[in-house]
């Protein structure tokens, strides 16, 4: 799947889309977060306060719940700031 | 009733009057046009701002800002929605965004263009990072704006 940062998540992880494959245990958007996490510290740098990320998935806003299965770019960025 | 919905994200400025009108010429169906501009401000709670650049997730924000279009349009009596929001790098006194709603009257006017920023600025993906004297810096979100929000959420 793709994977999309914005903002300083974007500037932490130092990318800004990139596609990965993580296991198949990992199932739900919160669990995504957990296993890039510990891909490498700039993964966890970005993802260090979990709850304050928000995520989409298809480009809909998603809670942290939401299953990623069959998804085709999930986004990863900060609350929103723009208007 | 038609109601056209136009939404565009762009760089350039744009003109409110030519906006107004391209929502108003040749048709004699409406009643009240709301304008809200939204201005990058050099004051902010802290330090001067010298300039502020946006940043979006282009093709979630155009969906996004459609979503809540078509909502106002379900829940007032709208003639036609404009929205633009401005990216890139933007200066104090410079436009940041527009939304222009029009209608047979002024209340449902006011009160769509009010619900769009409201939902601009907590649900669009956009994100304003800030150049000042003392560095450069990710806004922070306001709870407030949270807050402003939820006041529109059907209960």
């Amino acid at each position: 799947m793709k994977v999309k940062y914005f903002a300083w998540v974007r500037e932490r992880v130092g990318k800004a889309e990139e596609t990965i494959e993580p296991p198949a245990s990992v199932r739900t958007v919160e669990e995504l977060i957990a296993w890039l996490s510990g891909q490498s510290e700039a993964y966890a740098y970005a993802f260090e306060k979990p709850k304050v990320i928000r995520a989409a998935i298809d480009r809909a806003h998603v809670k942290q719940d939401a299953a990623i299965a069959g998804a085709r770019e999930i986004a990863f960025f900060p609350p929103m700031t723009g208007g | 009733m038609t109601c056209p919905v136009t939404i565009r994200i762009q760089e350039d400025d744009f003109d409110i009057a030519r906006e107004i009108s391209v929502l108003t010429s040749s048709r004699t169906d409406i009643g009240a046009v709301v304008t809200f501009s939204g201005i990058c401000r050099a004051d902010d709670d802290s330090a001067k701002v010298a300039a502020l650049t946006l940043e979006h997730y282009p093709g979630m924000a155009e969906e996004e800002i459609r979503r809540h279009a078509d909502e106002a349009v379900s829940r007032w009596p709208l003639n036609g929605i404009t929205v633009i929001h401005r990216v890139g790098r933007l200066m104090p006194g410079q436009n940041i965004v527009l939304v222009v709603t029009a209608s047979q009257h002024r209340q449902a006017a006011f009160q769509a263009a009010e619900f769009l920023m409201d939902y601009l600025k907590t649900s669009a993906p956009f994100w304003k990072k800030e150049e000042s004297a003392t560095g450069t810096g990710w806004v922070e979100a306001h709870a407030r704006d949270d807050e402003a929000a939820t006041r529109w959420t059907k209960s």
